[in-house]
């Protein structure tokens, strides 16, 4: 099949952002996630748990607070004091307004989605109108003694409960005034604390409070009295956070220790009405803090410092064994963070506030397989470019010649120009580029590096001519019209001929360059595209999408080719079509036409299109070299999917030259040992 | 008395632990902490203990509000700061007397003045003003011998009556229920009245020269007032009560006791029948307490007072000014001043019966050192601004404590069934009962039940007049039926009818029927609370092992009263009973296979306590080998009491219910169980399983829990036996290897994670290599 030298990387450190929010849209079945970094992700449930969107992360913009309002609408609150509300569309911020009550904790948004709640650092608690397009502030709750850490409005929308430091508060809407003051004992396994943190509320329609606090208690008060109805240590540590289900017939509590407790209302005895609220698993998927939980109908979500995403679903509600049925652990961006320059063997490493630019090493060694070679020369760290001002770095690109180097921010592009002279490079940023270049979702060079396309957040789409140190701008793709939405990924065909482009929606678009139109579109399918590439020669489309079908296309045909077509009739084998993680880049063998090279975070596969397709009987992926038997049942077990798992997780692979692979591996263990150490507890003894 | 207390609590709290954590370690972190009560136990040998915990009643819940000032003016800018808070006449009002001229009326609800009042220029207000409660007016002193009285529509002091006396006055007191009555310096007492028919009249000299007032009070005692102040003569303090109704002056001299040297920098004072309890706060920073008789048994001779230590060091003792207390009620008073020498000031509530600190609040602006209580309102001069700080002592419920059940009871649906019905939650099925039957077994309903059941019919009949051996026919005539799905409640009918009558004629006695009736495994204890009551009664202990057996719901004062009866029941009735003894196994053939090298090793778990510092108890244990390798051979008691025993070690309990009822069994009973636990344990390690030998025998976590708690419940009486100290030895010697052990552990798991980081890095590929890979 074949022999590849592969360059093994494992320098890339990256660092996931730990989780701050989790919050769950019924509706669309939608998770937004947000991160230490301020980025806020939306991971589509319905798509195989795919991240189909993120916004990027400010250094001042720290998020406390997540919420969805009105169906669609998305909020977030943090430590600069502002509320901000996201353009699901457009993919950026569309407005942030200050609630004048210094960093805030904590926000919810009323069961009806008309009103925002925000409470404060200085002990308010202000209430917001949400209007069609902007939110308007009403009025100030009483003003409580200490910042207030957690809301939960009561679903009827006439009560809130607020977690303070040391005591619960609840408020009657109408009035804003705080109606009971619940004191939460500060004692600690008999040992009294500084002060117990009241993390999370949930406020029932019975009029229960659930709270959980620093002392590691979930505690059931009773707001109509204001009494402590019952009490549960379920930690040594903080509990910090909670969530509970539509029905509010379970719920779901966090900790500091990385144990996530289920709670069940469940009946006293096999046959009676009395329910009580029973603690019914637990869950240790984390090894640090449990920031954040999220209760969706068939699903626990939680995520935290150790910056996992844990979706567990709830067996008892899962009907057919699918991918609902399995847990996930999602840990790395469905995104590309990794470009590379063949023809240097570079690789451009995007990181949250800085770039490295890395020349991969050589041998002259050769070997058979497992070999690891003596490395003639070791990889070299060229670059480290830091962005200035504090927002995160949305993409970057470095050019297949190695001569340039793009990246973009929210409000700036950045385009440099890269002179190897010998051993040295100097970099060069090209000035005065135009207005409209500002914030680009995605940026691609052409494989002769002549061209620059740059997917903007309006849906727009720049081809810029790049000449010796400065540029020209060529074409601007308008969006369709009467859409907005943003594309997200892009492929240009070898030969500069074709430019294809999706977003995270509609179909994928393939324009014309030579002659700066439209020429097709492919037609649009339910689940969002992960990945596309363009053969050489043929002009072949691969459009990988997040529930693992990959389509070919033939943009000179405008229709699928027959290999798709055949294996869309046969189906996918199974246990393709059960993994977990999405294919994130798609690239070809410049001598072997029939050769499609993909890969997730788990496999790297090499797809045989002359070969027959295998079913469901046979072996998917045999890791094994053929021993001695016969020719005959190796040539009847082959099949167009050679896989290898060598290399895991793997966050980018491209192939370098005919012989030549690059793998880059981000072992989970390196980023453990970065993060704060977890609460370590005792084995043995007292 | 507290060290015990300490001690209860904390046992206690040793028991508290996660299931997740072995037993043995567990059973050595819970006797490091006896053995260092060892100590503590012999020091003070007083057995309290258990009245302490006894005489808690429902804790009373202290807490200070937050506070609010009164006005932006500046008060008390003298020397002395304010001269006094009193109450007016209506609830909420206050008259605050600045050190230099003003009066100012307060309502404190709305916190602004509603009157200020001035004397001239030149003049000097000498004596807090007070409110004469049967007319509504003021009165004030100044000059020490000037009184004014004015009233609410006064504007003008200076225009206001006017009386001046003929002596200096210390104080006006004015209080509820009676005319206001003045003291004059020199110690006599007037009623206001009398003086202001006649202000010129001759004022007498009570007290001695160079005696000063230093503090006064006045209480209604019988609804006669009862006037207390206190003197000062080179550093002697005397005590003078006042009676009104009889007219007769008490003097008692205040024994300072030990703490010779102190001043006595605050006083305050509450009243019962019988007693004035006067509380001082010294100069050394601890409050005392004196009981001065209301009624002295001769008034004519002077008598002494003693103080005794109240609460020890409640202020920094060093502290110039700036302290001051206040009784708030019974159990609580109020202490104004800085608790460590270096902090700032702190106004704090304590708890006088428990010694605790209640409630803190730090004045971080300085105070005056003077404080006032009325009502619900503590004020203090806080910087320069009077403050009211709202003062609240709720009576905590055991709700808020423990928090609250929830009942939620239909109004509609009968009340809670009166058994619970145990075939359900322990997964019997009797016949084809749908769950429509079970819901009707929890209601009984006796009346259908014996409709239904003819059989059961006759044999509640027969159990009222027949003789037990004919009862016994007929129960198994009954029982021979096939069970119908309410057969425990008609089983319960049974027994609770054969035990109404053993009640009625104690002589009949159905032993071979209820030992029936409980084998049908249909029986709890809720079932037929009278059962095990009548057995125990009987001293029957095959019963009681049967009853130990079977019943899910036994209550820990039954289990206890068992344990009691198998400890103390004589040899020779027990080898008349009929035992079970499927528990016991014959442990004198202890050559057992999986046996392993050496008994000691084992009992060290692999540490050699040789080389460990305990060698005081080593000592003492070595010097009788040969017992040590007895005591292991040989069973403490007899098998058929090891039997009765074992089904104790079964039964289910819970600690927090089990222990206050251990407590009661006899030291020497305690022992024996002990030793026969002990014994139990060295048989478990014995082999490599740590398992006892026989068809149903004692875990070693039952045996281990069971240690616990009788060391728990009786340590200090244990301590004190001579015969119980080998045991207690060895069980020391036993933990302490444990602790080693689990120290060792840590400091391997250490090591451990240090190697498997070294292999991890070995097993992780440089950062970057070139490899080959072929894809088949």
């Amino acid at each position: 099949m074949g022999e590849f030298k592969v360059h093994r990387v494992r320098f890339f450190n990256y660092i996931p952002s730990g989780i701050r929010c989790v919050a769950y849209n019924n509706q669309s079945n939608r998770l937004a996630v947000s991160r230490t970094d301020g980025t806020v992700e939306i991971y589509n449930l319905s798509a195989n748990y795919f991240q189909e969107k993120f916004f990027p992360g400010h250094e001042s913009r720290a998020t406390e607070a997540l919420c969805w309002a009105k169906g669609q609408r998305l909020f977030s609150a943090g430590l600069n004091g502002e509320i901000i509300e996201y353009d699901l569309q457009a993919l950026n911020i569309k407005y942030a307004v200050d609630a004048f009550g210094g960093p805030i904790w904590s926000m919810a948004v009323s069961p009806h989605g008309s009103q925002l709640l925000v409470g404060c650092e200085d002990g308010s608690v202000k209430l917001f109108q949400i209007t069609p397009d902007k939110i308007q502030f009403e009025r100030n709750f009483d003003r409580q003694k200490s910042r207030i850490l957690s809301l939960s409005w009561h679903p009827s929308g006439t009560h809130v409960a607020a977690g303070s430091i040391d005591y619960i508060s609840v408020f009657d809407v109408k009035s804003g005034s705080a109606v009971h003051k619940m004191l939460v004992d500060r004692q600690y396994m008999g040992v009294s604390k500084r002060k117990c943190i009241i993390w999370g509320v949930a406020f029932l329609s019975d009029g229960t409070v659930i709270s959980v606090d620093s002392a590691g208690k979930v505690q059931f008060w009773d707001s109509a009295t204001g009494t402590l109805v019952k009490n549960h240590l379920i930690a040594n540590a903080d509990v910090q956070s909670i969530a509970v289900s539509d029905q509010e017939d379970s719920f779901v509590v966090g900790t500091a220790e990385g144990t996530v407790f289920h709670f069940q209302l469940v009946s006293v005895t096999s046959n009676s009405s009395e329910k009580q609220w029973v603690r019914t698993k637990p869950f240790q998927h984390h090894t640090h803090d449990v920031r954040t939980v999220a209760h969706s109908p068939t699903a626990l979500i939680s995520g935290g410092t150790d910056t996992h995403l844990v979706i567990r679903p709830l067996m008892e509600k899962v009907e057919v064994k699918n991918y609902d049925a399995a847990l996930r652990k999602i840990t790395f961006p469905h995104r590309r963070l990794i470009s590379c320059s063949k023809k240097r063997q570079l690789l451009l490493f995007q990181f949250t506030h800085h770039l490295e630019l890395w020349r991969l090493g050589s041998t002259v060694a050769t070997g058979k397989n497992g070999d690891t070679l003596p490395l003639s020369r070791d990889a070299d760290h060229l670059l480290h470019l830091k962005t200035k001002g504090p927002e995160n770095i949305i993409c970057s690109c470095i050019s297949p010649c190695g001569s340039w180097i793009a990246y973009s921010t929210t409000s700036r592009f950045f385009l440099y120009r890269l002179n190897y002279e010998q051993d040295n490079i100097s970099l060069q940023r090209v000035s005065k580029m135009p207005a409209f270049l500002r914030s680009a979702l995605q940026i691609l060079f052409s494989e002769d590096s002549t061209k620059l396309f740059v997917a903007s957040n309006q849906g727009s789409l720049h081809v810029i001519r790049l000449l010796e140190g400065s540029f020209k701008h060529l074409h601007t793709f308008q969006p369709q019209s009467g859409t907005v939405e943003s594309m997200c990924l892009l492929a240009v065909s070898p030969d500069g001929n074709w430019l294809a482009s999706s977003g995270t929606s509609a179909g994928v678009h393939v324009y014309n360059i030579k002659h700066l139109k439209l020429h097709c579109t492919v037609p649009s399918y339910n689940f969002p595209v992960t990945a596309l590439a363009i053969a050489p020669n043929t002009n072949n489309l691969v459009i990988a999408h997040s529930d693992q079908q990959v389509f070919e296309y033939s943009i000179p045909d405008k229709q699928y080719t027959e290999w798709s077509r055949t294996i869309q009739k046969q189906g996918f084998h199974y246990l393709w079509l059960q993994r977990d993680t999405p294919i994130t880049h798609i690239s070809f063998h410049p001598k072997r036409p029939m050769h499609i090279l993909l890969h997730d975070a788990y496999m790297f596969c090499i797809i045989d299109k002359s070969l027959p397709l295998p079913n469901d009987k046979t072996l998917l992926y045999n890791p094994l070299p053929p021993t001695n038997e016969s020719d005959v049942i190796r040539r009847r077990t082959a099949h167009a999917f050679k896989i290898s798992k060598i290399y895991k997780p793997l966050l980018f692979m491209d192939l370098l030259d005919e012989r030549t692979l690059v793998a880059v591996e981000r072992p989970l263990d390196d980023i453990i040992a970065q993060l704060p150490p977890p609460i370590k507890k005792k084995k043995f003894g007292t | 008395g507290g060290a015990h207390s300490q001690h209860a609590g904390r046992a206690i709290h040793a028991r508290q632990r996660s299931p997740a954590q072995q037993t043995g370690f567990l059973f050595g972190r819970f006797l490091i902490c006896q053995v260092g009560l060892l100590v503590l136990a012999r020091e003070s040998a007083k057995p309290a203990g258990r009245d302490v915990l006894q005489s808690i009643g429902l804790p009373k819940m202290a807490a200070l509000e937050e506070g609010f000032t009164l006005s932006a003016v500046p008060l008390g800018v003298g020397p002395h700061g304010l001269l006094g808070v009193e109450q007016s006449d209506k609830a909420d009002q206050f008259l605050v007397t600045d050190g230099g001229r003003t009066v100012i009326l307060y309502k404190v609800s709305d916190q602004k003045p509603l009157g200020s009042w001035s004397v001239k220029q030149g003049q000097i207000i000498t004596c807090p003003a007070v409110c004469n409660f049967q007319t509504g007016e003021y009165i004030v002193v100044h000059d020490n011998k000037v009184l004014r009285i004015w009233s609410n529509e006064d504007v003008n002091l200076d225009k206001v009556f006017k009386a001046t006396l003929s002596a200096e006055i210390y104080r006006i007191h004015s209080i509820q229920g009676t005319e206001p009555l003045v003291l004059f310096k020199e110690g006599a007492v007037r009623g206001l009245e009398a003086l202001l028919a006649e202000p010129q009249q001759k004022i007498e000299t009570v007290i001695s020269d160079e005696e000063v007032i230093k503090w006064t009070k006045i209480f209604m005692v019988f609804k006669h007032p009862v006037l207390i102040f206190i003197t000062e003569k080179h550093g002697n303090y005397f005590a003078y009560i006042q009676k009104f109704n009889s007219h007769t002056l008490s003097k008692y001299m205040l024994l300072l006791g030990q703490e010779e040297n102190s001043v006595i920098q605050s006083f305050t004072a509450s009243v019962d029948r019988k007693f004035i309890s006067l509380m001082s706060l010294s100069s050394d920073g601890c409050i005392y307490e004196t009981l001065v008789p209301i009624h002295p048994s001769d008034p004519e001779k002077d008598q002494r007072v003693v103080r005794s230590l109240l609460l020890k060091t409640v202020v920094s003792g060093d502290t110039r000014n700036g302290v001051a207390l206040t009784v708030l009620d019974q159990d609580h008073v109020a202490v104004l001043g800085p608790p460590l020498p270096s902090s700032k000031e702190c106004i704090s509530i304590w708890n006088t019966k428990f010694q605790t600190l209640q409630t803190s609040k730090e004045l971080p602006q300085g105070t005056s050192g003077q404080l006032w209580y009325y009502g619900e309102n503590l004020f203090v001069l806080h910087g320069k601004f009077l403050t009211v700080i709202p003062y609240k002592c709720e009576v905590s419920s055991l709700a808020g404590a423990l928090g609250k059940l929830k009942h939620s009871q239909d109004p509609g649906t009968q009340t809670a069934p009166h058994f619970v019905n145990w075939e359900t939650s322990r997964g019997y099925r009797l016949g084809s009962q749908n769950s429509e039957q079970s819901k009707r077994i929890l209601r009984r309903r006796k009346t259908e039940v014996s409709v239904q059941n003819p059989a059961s019919k006759e044999l509640l009949s027969a159990i009222k007049k027949d003789s037990e051996k004919h009862i016994e026919v007929e129960l198994c005539k009954f029982l021979a039926i096939k069970p119908t799905p309410d057969f425990n409640t008609i089983i319960g009918d049974i027994v609770s009818e054969l035990l109404g009558r053993h009640k009625a004629e104690p002589s009949f006695y159905p032993r071979n029927s209820l030992m029936q009736l409980i084998q049908t495994h249909v029986l709890s204890h809720s079932l037929c609370p009278g059962l095990m009551e009548a057995a125990l009664e009987k001293a029957d202990v095959q019963m009681l092992q049967l009853c130990l057996q079977q019943f899910p719901d036994i209550p820990e004062s039954v289990t206890c009263a068992c344990l009691k009866i198998f400890l103390s029941i004589s040899d020779g009735s027990l080898q008349e009973a009929e035992i079970n003894m499927e528990s016991v196994s014959d442990y004198s053939d202890s050559v057992q296979e999986e046996k392993m090298e050496e008994q000691t090793e084992v009992l060290h778990n692999g540490f050699n306590a040789e080389e460990e510092n305990c060698d005081n108890c080593d000592r003492e244990l070595n010097k009788k080998p040969q017992d040590a390798a007895e005591e292991t051979t040989s069973c403490p008691v007899i098998p058929k009491r090891a039997a009765l025993l074992n089904a104790i070690l079964h039964s289910a309990y819970s600690e927090m219910f089990l222990l206050p009822h251990l407590k009661d069994i006899p030291a020497q009973h305690v022992t024996l169980f002990l030793q026969y636990l002990y014994f139990l344990y060295l048989k478990c390690s014995e082999n490599a399983t740590m398992t006892l030998p026989g068809l149903h025998p004692p875990t070693l976590n039952q045996i281990m829990d069971w240690i616990c708690l009788l060391l728990d419940a009786n340590f200090t009486v244990v301590v004190m036996i001579p015969e119980a100290k080998r045991l207690l030895l060895s069980l020391y010697k036993f933990v302490k290897s444990q602790i080693c052990i689990c120290s060792e552990l840590n400091k391997i798991e250490v090591s451990f994670r240090e190697l498997q980081k070294l292999n991890q890095e070995k097993n992780n590929r440089e950062l970057y290599s070139i490899e080959v890979l072929e894809l088949f």
